[in-house]
């Protein structure tokens, strides 16, 4: 009897009218969990009934605690006929097991019916008693904590990334048949409601168990996804990155400042963050009885391997055996884990040494229509093989990790298309020798100590060289991660290198693709924008085995497509690299839809990018030409101007300082180029055409044609605007505190039956496009401002239906400081605009800390700029993140600046909650308003890890909500626009609702998983479902976090004052 | 091809204050889309109809849904569905709230029914807004009657408390169910020419010297009604016109006054005594529903006319006004002179008020 959990119901309002004859209602609730109900009293006769029950206690193992939710019913009283069910409301009590999360949910949350949708609102107030230790406990993993976010939570430090973790659990749907059976009463999908939040329970208990049998304490950039498979089941899937957290205690702020005294002296006592080893994650399946999922056909076809493209290229001699040491030291400490994957997309300072490329698997599977109990599951094999082969394409590429790992599934019918994607990357291997020394597991990476040794001495020396550079000491951090990780003599595949042009000692491709957020420490030069590829390919309707092997066959030519036009438009924009990287293939009944979005940027450490050309194939003929030319200047023109847009404008400057200045390194290059092939210096003394990979379009070719054309058409971003894919646009740093979380859907109907492949990517071509155009026409008052996060997911309901959803957030920034973020174009991206005097001062704040403040601070920074291995000494110097320090000196700046003021900060807060309103009105709408005062908490919401402005000060939780609407009154509501409208509006209501009843005003790494829309308009119906998650958080301005902490504190226990007399 | 769906949907609720109004002012979407197309706000960024078009549907859903909450709105500032900062709900429900006053003037008097669907086609025709803002305007009178009509203290308090308008536009309203509760007749072609802030002034005069709070602010009463019991007061007025005498006395006490301070003196002389008795009859009739309701027809042809076919300069008619009332004080056997001063007070200020072309 580990638990106790205790509800208290205390009053409704706004319910809706039950009774049309004293238009009134009789409600009362009932309070369920497990297998246990509770009722209130009946409140007659109110709208607003005012309960005030007492406590309802549910003594339960902490087992159930996390699979099952709170369920709570209105109801309507009715004498002579059944009760009436006004709605519903689920509660997640996962937040209150964890001591670290919220202490009670307290507070409005909306009462919920699937066909009526949000029915009033009902306060409740929620505890939950655990009464032995969480630890001991087999079965339950109470006190693991979750984060949607894919980095290292902000008030946290990462003592130990565990590894990969993932879970499935499958169940059969209830009702899975929605359009012809959606006049069964609602009971159904309310029964799938719940099925679902006890399947994402159970899920997060078997993770948690996961989690603690490796030894840690929480999940980051946990993933949990839905597959809806029609008759053969629902389909519960979850990865995520297990790691081993502390808490923070002091605000990060003053932590972090432990960089800004001289780093390599207390990093080396600090406790270092490492990545414990090889423990593997994987279990054997763990499916309820309910698995129903036979295996049945399935298809992989061989996956490209994106990282750059081109030809040629030339040995490096230097870099060679090095990189391979590297490789060899870190893969054989990673290689003993099942899967060396992390979920998480955004790394400490360093932790990535070089980064290899995306690597991606897909395959087509046949949903088996037959149940069979007996059958053994197949789901779990189904991703093993694909992790396999993931897996296989890091190794090709020289990498021992991947990161920014996910997986996704398209299904239409009985086909499934499964899908994982990832970075191949090399690991910073004092990461991992850290846990070499530290960790106490029987996996530790001990064995692996006889090599390092051998490779310390190269290790020092390359980078103790790199550090005799002088100003460019901070190179290497901004560029390692560029270096290539493979072996140029032995290249996975033909691609371009040449030599870094930040420290010209390593080799670097010419262009980059990975699926993580650009590296804080990377040097970028201007700013990124979002590029995206589209694709739509005709496929025969077909049936089994014969439709799966169509769509596999067609798979590797969408995503070589898609990778050319990616590719192109990055030319275009006259950048590099690729960020965030997400390409989504969606099966319909006759089509595949392909969508890449990623965030391009100029990596200044990579090779400026060639042009495009255009060649013609009968050069005879003269207006053919001229047809030609005129395309080539426009392209031309389009690259002058995008790099204009988007201030990249280096490459000349670039070389020549890292050229002349510094004596040794320029010999070294110059050593190099000459050994180099002579078809690099011929190159790149045609800079007038750019460098002779310039891409070659044949305009004979009707695909080029197209080609073309989709370059050319992607309208420019309004002036003022600016949009990515990634947590944080490179190249803008002054977010205002504006911030705007929108979610848009649309549904395309192609009413032309015989489209061909051309006409129809036009289409999506312009739908994608158009709906950007009007996300900045909406958002046109926030200027200047970025989308961030811009997040496209592409579904194809029906026959003639695409659907494109997007999420994002709106976030506007400083103008004047644009201009000076566009002079320090070399700047880091994490770096504040950062001036020579406020780095000088800084360093006086630094001097002033006393050595035990050092000391504490030094513990409780990231794992970034930790690291104990004696090898390591030196080049910490350089890699502990120099940016992190400038940002935290500042930051130390403002909180001293505001201490000193607190006073007058004091003043502007209570000024700024007076009411603008004359003074007789604002007395009126006090007496009106209940007396929570404005009542409604607002609550932010952002897709993103952080607010801008603002410190998360405590993380309370995820947030993971399923949501089913239905109706059978479909024009009443406003059409299928008008009813998604609401819905969505509704969603977003009750995450809110969610998170101020436990405490938080805001919602971080939000995303909608899943937006299911299907209508049927002839009979008036439509249904939709969704899925949303994220991590619900208290923040506090940085301007009052004085107050605002007291605050807090008070606010904490709050419960009892937060419900109303 | 079609677009079949098209939501934006933000966590904080966009509204454009503009298309807030033409949604208010009853245009469906595509008049709305070419109003703001030719209106120029969008000529600096360069769009096409399709995006102001998927804007425009947006924003319209959003205010439909809201509208819900407007009927009520102190459900706005704790309903959890829109995430909308306090100002921009106050705009909201002011906006909300705002009536055309040529609007307002062809609905005041009548009584607020469910009969009006026709009577609004007319009122739309004939002043130029649209039915749908006829609709909306005229639900909105209807609603504020229906809740503040039962409920005890002042009525402009009670009309600001429930629906969160501001001061001047409580004003409007509590004049708009003073005078739908009370039927005053305010069609009638000789009335015309009055506005509809003449009428909000005379109700405020009413509203505020004539009812029972007006006496008694303690008293927790209808603010709606014109007290009985002052009404029925009135009649004793009556002695000033029957008792010769007092005529006599009382008109040569005016001209005593006036004499060589109006032009209209002569006029003024010779028509005295019907004016006075007009005045006068005016009051003692109000004893009765009918009477009450032709308040101001009546005011107007036995009053207002005569002076006005007379050219009496309105500064004149303040002086005669003024002394008209003042004299009565002096007359020896009047003995009711509270009464009439709180008659007269509300009567002069209307006159005036009512006093132009």
């Amino acid at each position: 009897m580990p638990g106790k959990l205790k509800a208290k119901i205390v009053a409704g309002r706004h319910l809706p009218v039950m009774d049309r004859a004293s238009d009134l209602t009789d409600a009362f609730v009932e309070v369920k969990f497990g297998n246990t109900t509770f009722k209130t009293d009946v409140y007659p006769k109110s709208l607003n009934p005012q309960w005030n029950s007492g406590w309802f206690k549910f003594e339960v193992d902490d087992e159930d605690l996390q699979d099952e939710p709170l369920q709570i019913t209105v109801l309507d009283h009715d004498t002579y006929s059944a009760n009436d069910a006004i709605g519903k409301v689920y509660i997640d009590i996962d937040p209150l097991l964890c001591s670290e999360a919220a202490t009670v949910i307290s507070g409005w949350l909306p009462i919920y019916d699937t066909i009526h949708g949000i029915r009033g609102e009902i306060n409740v107030l929620v505890k939950v008693d655990l009464f032995n230790d969480l630890n001991r406990f087999r079965q339950s993993s109470c006190g693991v904590k979750f984060f949607c976010t894919t980095s290292i939570p902000r008030c946290y430090r990462a003592v130990m990334v565990h590894g990969f973790v993932e879970e499935l659990v499958v169940n059969e749907d209830p009702e899975y048949q929605w359009i012809d059976r959606i006049r069964t009463p609602r009971a159904s999908n309310e029964a799938r409601q719940r099925l679902i939040s006890l399947m994402s329970g159970e899920l997060q208990r078997k993770i948690g168990l996961k989690v603690l049998e490796m030894g840690g304490n929480a999940v980051v950039g946990y993933l949990q996804c839905f597959d809806l498979e029609g008759e053969s089941g629902i389909v519960v899937r979850a990865i995520g990155t297990a790691c081993t957290l502390e808490k923070l205690t002091n605000p990060p702020s003053n932590a972090q400042h432990t960089a800004n005294s001289s780093p390599s002296k207390d990093i080396r006592e600090s406790p270092a963050a490492c990545v414990s080893g090889c423990r593997s994650s994987h279990s054997s399946p763990v499916h309820g009885a309910a698995s129903r999922l036979a295996q049945g056909f399935s298809v992989s076809y061989p996956t490209l391997l994106f990282s750059g493209m081109g030809s040629g290229g030339s040995a490096g001699k230097e870099a060679g055996p090095l990189k391979t040491l590297l490789r060899q030291q870190t893969q054989t400490a990673l290689e003993q884990r099942e899967f060396p994957f992390f979920t998480l997309s955004s790394f400490p300072p360093g932790f990535l040494s070089h980064v290899g490329g995306v690597v991606s698997a897909r395959s087509v599977k046949l949903l088996d229509r037959i149940h069979n109990p007996d059958e053994p599951e197949t789901r779990d094999a189904w991703w093993e093989e694909l992790r396999q082969e993931i897996k296989s394409h890091a190794k090709a590429l020289g990498c021992h990790a991947v990161v920014g790992y996910s997986e996704s599934t398209s299904i239409c019918e009985e086909v499934c298309i499964l899908s994982a994607a990832g970075t191949a990357a090399v690991l910073n291997c004092r990461f991992l020798q850290e846990s070499c020394q530290d960790t106490l597991t029987e996996h530790r990476l001990s064995r692996q100590l006889p090599l390092f040794p051998s490779g310390s001495d190269k290790v020092e020396f390359d980078l103790g060289s790199s550090a005799s550079l002088g100003c460019e000491d901070l190179a290497p951090p901004g560029c390692g991660f560029c270096h290539i990780p493979y072996d140029e003599l032995n290249m996975p595949f033909p691609a371009q290198l040449s030599y870094c042009c930040c420290c010209r000692r390593a080799k670097v491709p010419d262009v980059l693709f990975t699926t993580i957020d650009l590296p804080t420490e990377a040097t970028i030069t201007g700013k990124g924008c979002l590029i995206q590829a589209r694709l739509c390919r005709l496929k025969k309707k077909g049936q089994g085995e014969a439709n799966a092997t169509c769509i596999s066959s067609l798979l590797p030519f969408m995503e070589y497509e898609l990778h050319t036009q990616l590719l192109n438009k990055l030319k275009l924009r006259g950048m590099n690299a690729l960020f965030g990287l997400r390409i989504q293939i969606s099966v319909g009944e006759n089509m595949l839809v392909g969508l890449a979005s990623a965030t391009g940027v100029y990596l200044s450490a990579l090779p400026s990018p060639g042009g495009i050309q255009i060649a013609g194939k009968n050069p005879g003929d003269l207006s053919y030409e001229q047809h030609v030319s005129n395309m080539q200047r426009k392209i031309n023109d389009t690259i002058t101007k995008n790099r204009d847009i988007y201030q990249i404008n280096p490459p000349e400057v670039v070389e020549e300082v890292i050229g002349s200045p510094i004596p040794e390194p320029r010999q070294r290059s110059r050593l190099f180029r000459s050994q180099s092939e002579s078809s690099d210096e011929l190159s790149e003394l045609d800079l007038s055409h750019g460098k002779k990979d310039a891409f070659v379009l044949e305009i004979d070719d009707t695909d080029a044609v197209e080609d073309i054309h989709c370059l050319l058409t992607d309208a420019p971003t309004p002036p003022g605007f600016f949009s990515c894919n990634t947590e944080i646009m490179p190249g803008i740093h002054n977010w205002t505190s504006g911030l705007q979380m929108f979610t848009s859907v649309r549904v395309f109907r192609l009413s032309n039956a015989n489209l061909t492949n051309q006409g129809l990517n036009k289409i999506f071509n312009e739908l994608c496009e158009n709906l950007l155009k009007s996300l900045y026409f909406k958002l046109r008052s926030m200027v200047p401002c970025c989308l961030c996060h811009l997040n496209f997911a592409v579904a194809v309901p029906e026959d003639e239906l695409i659907q494109v959803a997007v999420t994002a957030v709106a976030m506007s920034f400083h103008k004047d400081q644009i201009q000076d973020s566009n002079k320090s174009g070399e700047d880091r991206t994490a770096m504040k605009v950062i001036t020579e005097d406020q780095l000088q001062f800084p360093m006086e704040l630094s001097a002033e800390t006393t050595p035990a403040q050092l000391l504490s601070a030094a513990k409780n920074s990231g794992p970034s700029d930790c690291s104990t291995s004696g090898l390591a000494r030196a080049p910490s110097v350089d890699y502990s993140s120099f940016a992190d320090r400038c940002s935290t000196w500042i930051e130390q700046l403002r909180l001293r600046a505001h201490t000193i003021r607190r006073g007058s900060i004091k003043t502007t807060s209570s000024l700024e909650r007076g009411s603008p309103l004359p003074d007789g009105r604002s007395r009126s709408l006090r007496s009106t308003r209940s007396f929570h005062g404005s009542s409604v908490a607002v609550v932010k919401m952002t897709p993103l890890s952080f607010i801008p402005g603002a410190k998360i000060i405590k993380y309370l939780g995820i947030i993971n909500m399923f949501f089913i609407r239905e109706t059978t009154s479909l024009r009443e509501e406003g059409g299928v626009s008008g009813f998604l409208h609401t819905f969505i509006a509704e969603v977003f209501a009750m995450v809110r609702a969610h998170v101020a009843a436990l405490g938080g005003n805001a919602v971080v790494s939000y995303s909608m998983k899943e937006c299911v829309f299907m209508e049927n308009p002839n009979k008036n119906q439509a249904q939709c479902l969704i899925n949303v998650s994220g991590d619900a958080v208290i923040f506090t301005r940085e301007t009052d976090l004085e107050t605002s902490s007291t605050q807090l504190q008070a606010a904490n226990p709050q419960s009892n004052e937060d419900t109303p007399a | 091809m079609s677009v079949e769906l098209e939501v934006f949907v933000g966590n904080n609720t966009m509204m454009d204050e503009d298309v807030y109004q033409l949604w208010l002012d009853g245009y469906a979407v595509n008049d709305a889309v070419r109003l703001r197309m030719e209106a120029g706000e969008l000529r600096d960024c360069d769009v096409s109809t399709d995006v102001v078009l998927s804007d425009t549907m947006d924003q319209f859903r959003t205010f439909q849904m809201c509208e819900k909450l407007l009927h009520s709105p102190s459900k706005l500032a704790n309903q959890l569905l829109f995430q909308i900062p306090p100002q921009k709900q106050a705009m909201m429900i002011e906006r909300y709230y705002q009536f055309d006053r040529p609007f307002a003037r062809e609905v005041l008097g009548k009584k607020l029914s469910k009969g009006m669907k026709k009577d609004l086609d007319d009122i739309s025709s004939k002043t130029g807004i649209l039915v749908k803002s006829c609709r909306r305007q005229f639900d909105n009178f209807k609603r504020v009657f229906k809740v503040v009509e039962e409920l005890q203290g002042p009525l402009v308090d009670n009309v600001q408390r429930h629906f969160l308008v501001s001061d001047s536009l409580a004003k409007d309203y509590a004049a708009i169910v003073f005078f739908a509760n009370s039927r005053f007749e305010t069609g009638k072609r000789k009335l015309q020419y009055l506005s509809f802030q003449d009428f909000a002034f005379c109700a405020g005069q009413l509203i505020s010297y004539w009812t029972v709070g007006a006496v008694d602010k303690m008293m927790e009463d209808i603010d709606v009604d014109l007290e009985k019991e002052f009404l029925h007061n009135l009649k004793d007025l009556k002695v000033l016109i029957n008792n010769k005498d007092m005529l006599d006395q009382h008109k040569s006490l005016v001209c005593a006054q006036l004499r060589g301070r109006i032009k209209v003196f002569s006029e003024m002389d010779a028509n005295f005594k019907n004016l006075s008795r007009a005045l006068v009859n005016i009051a003692a009739n109000l004893t009765h529903n009918k009477d009450v309701r032709d308040l101001f027809i009546d005011l107007v042809e036995k009053f207002i006319e005569p002076c006005k076919s007379d050219k009496w300069p309105v500064g004149d008619l303040r002086l005669f006004l003024t002394h008209y009332t003042s004299t009565a004080h002096m007359l020896e056997t009047f003995r009711y002179k509270p009464i009439w001063d709180r008659y007269m007070g509300v009567i002069k200020s209307c006159v005036l008020k009512m006093y132009h072309d």
